[in-house]
């Protein structure tokens, strides 16, 4: 059984948002595609989604990315989403989607431009915001971001080369 | 470039083993055998090569594919989808604690590190003591253990420890506190440290390795990428009648719609702590004392992150080779909670996703991999009144979500933890210190990093609270009022089912749990073969 206090601090706060996010889903999304994503083959990722992705992972990584990185990252989000179960999939559609529409990104995530145009500051102040939260929601939020992104980004050999990292030499013939 | 070492499994399936791929199944299929063992891991593993070789008729069934050493390339982008459960992000139904967990067939002592301990002789007291399970006497599980070392080849390993695990020996030898060396269970193992992304060189004596070929050369029958949705009960609720599973696709996600009907004698349920309850809860089998599910433990662990001055490279050699016992020791068993402390492998997926914060100080801390320590505390949940692990509940589409909520007492063991490996890290010549916090910073001095952690909140989602080890659920108990099973697996209420695997725990068990799991399964599995062989 939960306890009221688990309900006041999960239960409400997460239907609450919950209901938001399927209001809030209505209006039009940003854009998309503004970051040169386009004609990318995903399975998972909308239009808006790219869109989103794109603007974040730099800031999320710490790394400037050119277009064909934005796009070998795109790819591993892509492949990594689909590998989860399809609840936890239906999860992620749902952040997605409340992130990817312009009302949740001007008030749940406190950016007043489109993702694409949105300044580095404007998505760092969002990213810091949800991950700082006072609710476990937009915590898990952030969290969710923060392990799809990485993840895509650092199961890529091609950033191996920046952490020194490389499978000893012995284990080579083995791959 | 393909592997030149052999692959037993290739070798097996060449030789004509009963194998079936659910992905390439085309029509329902309905089997018969005397036992079907749902769950290829530690206690599926063991039992199946205990009844095969007592002349039953075994079906092995996994809802991970069949994936062996010529398909392990060293790369996490292929292990943790293929090889884990929900791609190696499992998580409590808070999202709280993310769980490493194998799905695959060997289950997770396919991905498992080869940490090799034998059941802690206070854990097996506690569960006389206070479970009431007096025949788990040490005279009566040494037999068990000694027979499960020799089967999967554990014993000391006498290569040096890679640098990573060095720091924790001296942060210990420095400090006065008690460690050890960890026996692992490999074979001329290469000593590259991968072991979590499955064996390149089938040195890990895993289940993958071991039993499951030995069952499979004496007609055991394996069925692969099937889910077991639930179990079919007699009309008089004591007996399970067959099994009913779903044939997976190439995904290994989605039911291809293809229909699985086993019929057994006899139903081993082996799917981990929290697969085998959940079956048992998705079939409503009978559990009149309403413990089912209930008391699920995971030894959460928290973590601690340092800047050594040179290159340790932790990502290269035996993952885990030292540990330290001195604060499971320190506190009375059910006081405050004790914790274990060893060092994980650090590659660079699981790095970054455990790593908190994000940008330039993210992807610092990442380029400072190669000069990376990393140390982790498992905390020993069940013991105190108020650490009664989680519950086993059914989410929509009857997959299960793990509830575990961080009582009181984790928070202080989490607390007191980061400040002894701070220390421990400190002493054993790190430059800097962070712990695995959202809200903590690299502290270059001990007394800053103690000033931090104790300001730290005490909340999920900021503390960064990971497991490896999933027990109980299924529990032995000394009667029927208090737990699912009795202490040899049988089921209390349904004459024709057993549990064998971690889910039997009373409590957590203190330890890397795989050594306990084999020793439990080898007298369990001993005893139903014989049982059956009568009938």
């Amino acid at each position: 059984m939960m306890n009221r206090r688990q309900l006041l601090k999960t239960g409400l706060a997460g239907s609450a948002l919950l209901l938001a996010a399927g209001f809030l889903a209505r209006p039009e999304p940003d854009t998309p595609d503004a970051l040169g994503m386009q004609g990318l083959d995903t399975r998972f990722l909308h239009a808006a989604d790219r869109n989103l992705l794109a603007a974040i992972a730099p800031i999320m990584l710490g790394l400037s990315l050119d277009v064909a990185q934005l796009k070998a990252l795109l790819l591993g989000v892509d492949r990594a989403i689909s590998g989860l179960p399809l609840m936890l999939q239906g999860e992620v559609r749902q952040l997605l989607d409340l992130l990817g529409n312009r009302w949740g990104r001007r008030y749940l995530a406190g950016v007043k431009t489109p993702w694409a145009s949105a300044s580095a500051s404007e998505l760092h102040a969002f990213l810091e915001g949800w991950r700082q939260s006072r609710f476990t929601l937009l915590r898990s939020g952030y969290q969710a971001l923060h392990g799809l992104i990485n993840a895509a980004w650092y199961a890529n050999p091609a950033s191996f080369a920046a952490l020194s990292y490389r499978v000893p030499a012995q284990g080579r013939v083995l791959q | 470039m393909t592997s030149p070492l052999k692959d037993p499994i290739k070798e097996g399936l060449a030789r004509g083993w009963q194998v079936y791929d659910g992905a390439l199944l085309t029509q329902d299929l309905q089997l018969d055998c005397d036992v079907a063992i749902v769950g290829s891991g530690a206690g599926g593993g063991i039992s199946a090569e205990v009844l095969a070789q007592a002349g039953l008729k075994v079906l092995l069934i996994e809802e991970g594919a069949l994936k062996s050493s010529t398909d392990f390339r060293l790369l996490e982008s292929e292990a943790y989808p293929q090889l884990y459960q929900e791609s190696a992000n499992r998580q409590t139904l808070d999202k709280g604690v993310t769980i490493l967990q194998g799905r695959t067939v060997g289950g997770s002592t396919t991905v498992n590190w080869t940490s090799s301990f034998r059941p802690p002789i206070e854990t097996l007291a506690w569960w006389r003591d206070k479970h009431g399970l007096s025949e788990l006497s040490e005279e009566e599980m040494l037999p068990w253990i000694a027979k499960a070392e020799a089967r999967v080849n554990i014993g000391e390993w006498l290569a040096p420890p890679n640098p990573n695990n060095s720091v924790l020996e001296k942060g210990c030898s420095a400090l006065g506190y008690s460690h050890g060396r960890i026996r692992r269970n490999v074979r001329d193992c290469w000593n590259l440290g991968y072991c979590g992304m499955g064996c390149p060189t089938n040195a890990k004596q895993s289940m993958l390795v071991t039993t499951i070929p030995s069952a499979l050369d004496k007609g055991a029958g394996l069925l692969a990428r099937v889910r077991v949705e639930r179990l079919l009960f007699s009309a008089d609720n004591k007996q399970v009648d067959a099994l009913e599973g779903l044939a997976l696709k190439d995904d290994t996600l989605s039911p291809s719609g293809v229909k699985v009907r086993v019929k057994a004698r006899h139903v081993l349920l082996c799917g981990g702590a929290i697969g085998t309850p959940a079956l048992l809860l998705r079939s409503g089998a009978p559990d009149p004392h309403e413990v089912l599910g209930k008391r699920t433990f995971l030894h959460p662990v928290v973590l601690s992150g340092a800047i050594m001055p040179e290159q340790i490279e932790p990502w290269s050699g035996a993952p885990q080779t030292v540990y330290s016992n001195h604060f499971l020791h320190t506190w009375p068993i059910d006081g405050q909670l004790g914790y274990k402390l060893e060092v994980p492998p650090i590659h660079p997926v699981l790095l970054s996703t455990t790593l908190t914060g994000f940008g330039l100080d993210h992807a610092r801390l990442m380029q400072a991999m190669p000069h990376l320590n990393v140390m982790l505390a498992l905390t020993r949940d069940g013991f105190h009144p108020d650490s009664p692990g989680g519950t086993v509940k059914l989410k929509k589409d009857g997959s299960p979500a793990l509830d575990y909520p961080i009582t009181d007492p984790l928070w202080q063991a989490f607390r007191q933890a980061w400040h002894s490996m701070a220390e421990l890290q400190f002493a054993g010549g790190a430059q800097s210190v962070l712990t695995v916090h959202e809200n903590a910073k690299p502290a270059s001095s001990l007394a800053e990093a103690r000033a931090q952690i104790d300001s730290l909140p005490l909340e999920i989602l900021r503390a960064r609270v990971v497991s490896a080890h999933v027990m109980g659920g299924a529990a032995m108990s000394a009667d029927a009022s208090r737990g699912v099973v009795n202490h040899w697996g049988e089921h209390w209420q349904l004459g024709n089912v057993s549990v064998i695997d971690g889910s039997l725990f009373p409590t957590s068990i203190g330890a890397n749990p795989q050594l306990s799991v084999y020793a439990f399964a080898l007298r369990n599995a001993s005893r139903l073969a014989s049982r059956l062989a009568r009938a």
